[in-house]
């Protein structure tokens, strides 16, 4: 309650709003993009090389024992990929809009922490070392490789006089990522069967993991969501600054570590499940900005699920235009989310952080 | 409008001026501003001679100094004269370029973390290039024309092309440098998946090759490369360093640059093209060093204290690294390893340890 009260000035204090205004609209546009996000899951589970009706998808889903092919297709296949495809873009899109409120900076994505380095370094490693070669056998290295670089970013970021400013945090973490890529390059160079792996890792795609890769990653991804939320009041403060934040009786540091475990948790799980595919992270809190404001309690929820809508239509997209084979989802995100990011870029003015 | 954070603590940093008067002229001037561009080049001096000597086939210094000037024999005088010399002028070139065109635009963003790529630079000359390797030996018609121009020519013209459009799309009647970054950092990661696809597609072989250059290395630069590079410099150069005191406003934002007279579009535009200038042609003879041009400027204004990135000795400082990082990769690593490793291994840690040390700053 103290810090609902306390959170007023940001709004007051933000230059400009969204185009939803006001508590029941807001919310209404949550529903609204919770309502898309099912039917882009539905459309996922039907679109694909063998095209699955609704009906059939609806009976499968019901009844494991329907006879057919669909039946495990639907099953084994495309719902397990759906569900990794739902917790990546949940998890990108919350930890992209904490990632710009934390450093106040646009291009602050969720690989700045130093996670998708750790991660790519992390891979390369057990591709050479381990000699793994399926994306879901990196899993656990890479999530390890995301949280040790990022709390290593944090280490360095904080160890300075002037303590874990965003501006420290982000470039101790932009010099770990060169380092670490340095270092991915080293071995990729001198060994072209670690290179052959690694480039179909970083690209970033849903293909080709296990079922069992949801369950291993959920559990990272929901502890950091449920930060993300909490986090959320905090940050709308530390946007007034660190000063007035502390003078509004806002514990500073407590807020910074629980945003940046939250963010970690959410990048380095995604990272590790699907690759290098941050772009949405950057991306969607613009788009969210654009519709909620500033006000990290809306923005949060709505970057997420905008997040699940980005990532599982681009995973659609590159299932449909390549037949019989497919483009990676990174590479769909990327070539198709620019464009509309430029035009909204263009059309109005950025809400802005 | 906030890019960084600013929550700078006023004259924290103050490091008291010193007045320069000559007859009716008089300037001010801050001490450290001057020593460190100085020592800089001193020790770019020496690294550079040290380089000129050590290799697979070591040769004394009197050897060096008679081969420079057309004595000794032959085999001395070819090692220093065509193979040492143009790698190192080169490597002082293209990290003169880099550092000061990454000076140039994180102060015109206002940004520490802005770089040449955010231009697109390095992801255009990245698609040039790799379009090169990769489609190359396919024999289409597409790669016979590609190919016949040759790689860095199709790197400066991929880095030129998708700097126009990002420009181009950014532009409403003027340019925002938020509108730019965002744009740019758009395109570029359109880049760098048009890229990452290119390698999926590529015979291994290529991607290897692909690899290397992207990774930026100097193996096998010769004259080739260091005279168009000292051509662009020549005039690139003189246009940065002439744009000192209209950065000098800039960095306060564009209501207070207008107020003091500068006509802000002219020289937004005049900044980017000379910054996208000098990083084209850096990439174009080299491979994205991509390193450079985004650390090098922040080391440059923590050892100067200033209050944005000064260019001459980020400049000078980028040459040292590239220069020193060269001499490294020829002498003491196995195999002909790529200079951009060896800057970011280098560079990296020395950035983090700057961080860590370093005294309070919170802007750019």
């Amino acid at each position: 309650m103290a810090q609902r009260t306390a959170a007023r000035p940001a709004e007051e204090a933000a230059p400009r709003r969204g185009l939803l205004r006001g508590t029941g609209t807001r919310a209404a546009g949550l529903w609204v993009l919770l309502v898309v996000a099912v039917a882009v899951c539905a459309l996922s589970i039907s679109v694909g090389t063998r095209p699955i009706g609704l009906g059939t998808v609806w009976h499968a889903l019901l009844d494991a024992s329907t006879p057919g092919d669909e039946t495990v297709i639907v099953r084994q296949l495309r719902v397990p990929r759906t569900l990794l495809g739902v917790l990546a873009g949940l998890a990108l899109g919350a930890s992209g809009a904490l990632m710009q409120g934390h450093t106040r900076n646009p291009l602050g994505d969720p690989g700045l922490l130093g996670v998708t380095a750790g991660a790519a370094f992390a891979v390369v490693l057990s591709i050479s070392l381990l000699g793994l070669r399926t994306p879901s056998a990196y899993i656990w290295p890479a999530l390890a490789g995301a949280l040790l670089a990022s709390i290593a970013v944090f280490a360095i970021g904080s160890a300075g006089r002037g303590g874990a400013t965003p501006v420290s945090l982000a470039l101790a973490g932009s010099a770990l990522t060169y380092l670490m890529f340095a270092l991915v390059q080293s071995i990729t160079i001198r060994e072209s069967t670690t290179l052959d792996a690694y480039r179909f890792w970083i690209v970033g795609a849903l293909a080709g993991r296990d079922a069992s890769v949801v369950a291993q990653v959920a559990p990272f991804v929901v502890v950091g969501l449920v930060l993300a939320v909490v986090n959320a009041p905090a940050l709308n403060l530390l946007g007034l600054g660190e000063d007035v934040a502390r003078g509004l009786g806002q514990r500073v540091w407590l807020a910074r570590v629980v945003g940046l475990a939250a963010l970690t948790l959410l990048a380095g799980a995604a990272t590790a499940a699907c690759g290098p595919i941050a772009f949405v992270g950057l991306v969607v809190p613009h788009v969210a900005r654009a519709l909620t404001g500033p006000d990290h309690r809306w923005l949060i929820p709505a970057s997420a699920l905008l997040g699940v809508i980005a990532l599982l239509l681009a995973d659609v997209l590159g299932r449909v235009v390549a037949r019989p084979g497919e483009l990676q989802v990174g590479i769909v995100l990327a070539v198709v989310g620019t464009p509309f990011f430029i035009a909204l870029v263009r059309r109005r003015r950025l809400v802005q952080l | 409008m906030t890019l960084a954070a600013p929550t700078r603590s006023p004259g924290s940093r103050a490091r008291p001026r010193r007045t320069l008067r000559l007859g009716p002229v008089s300037t001010t001037y801050r001490r450290r501003s001057l020593v460190v561009p100085v020592l800089v080049l001193l020790l770019l001096v020496l690294v550079a001679a040290l380089s000129l000597g050590r290799g697979d086939y070591p040769i004394s210094v009197p050897e060096v100094l008679g081969a420079l000037v057309g004595a000794g024999d032959g085999t001395a005088r070819f090692i220093v004269l065509e193979l040492r010399a143009p790698r190192i002028a080169v490597a002082v070139l293209v990290g003169l370029a880099l550092g000061i065109s990454g000076a140039l635009i994180q102060t015109f963003a206002r940004n520490p973390l802005a770089s040449p790529d955010v231009l697109g630079v390095t992801g255009g000359a990245a698609i040039g290039a790799v379009g090169v390797i990769v489609l190359g030996g396919s024999g289409t018609t597409a790669a016979g024309v590609l190919g016949g121009i040759g790689l860095p020519a199709a790197a400066l013209l991929g880095g030129l092309v998708m700097a126009g459009l990002i420009f181009g799309l950014a532009w409403q009647a003027g340019i925002d440098g938020y509108r730019l970054v965002l744009v740019g950092v758009g395109l570029s990661a359109m880049a760098q998946a048009v890229v990452s696809y290119l390698l999926t597609r590529s015979a291994l072989f290529d991607a290897a090759a692909a690899n290397v250059w992207l990774a930026g290395s100097l193996n096998g630069r010769g004259w080739a490369q260091a005279l168009p590079l000292a051509l662009a410099l020549l005039v690139l150069l003189p246009a940065a360093l002439a744009m000192t005191r209209v950065l000098n406003v800039l960095q306060f934002g564009d209501e207070t640059a207008r107020a003091l007279g500068v006509r802000v579009p002219l020289a937004q535009l005049a900044v980017v093209l000379v910054a996208v200038g000098l990083a084209a042609f850096a990439v174009s003879a080299a491979g994205p060093i991509q390193f450079v041009a985004l650390v090098v400027p922040q080391i440059a204004v923590r050892l100067t204290g200033g209050s944005r990135p000064p260019l001459l000795t980020s400049g000078l400082l980028g040459a040292l690294l590239l220069t020193a990082s060269d001499l490294v990769a020829r002498t003491v690593l196995p195999d002909t390893f790529p200079v951009g490793v060896v800057t970011a291994v280098v560079g990296a840690p020395y950035l983090l340890w700057l961080l860590v040390r370093g005294r309070r700053r919170s802007t750019l």
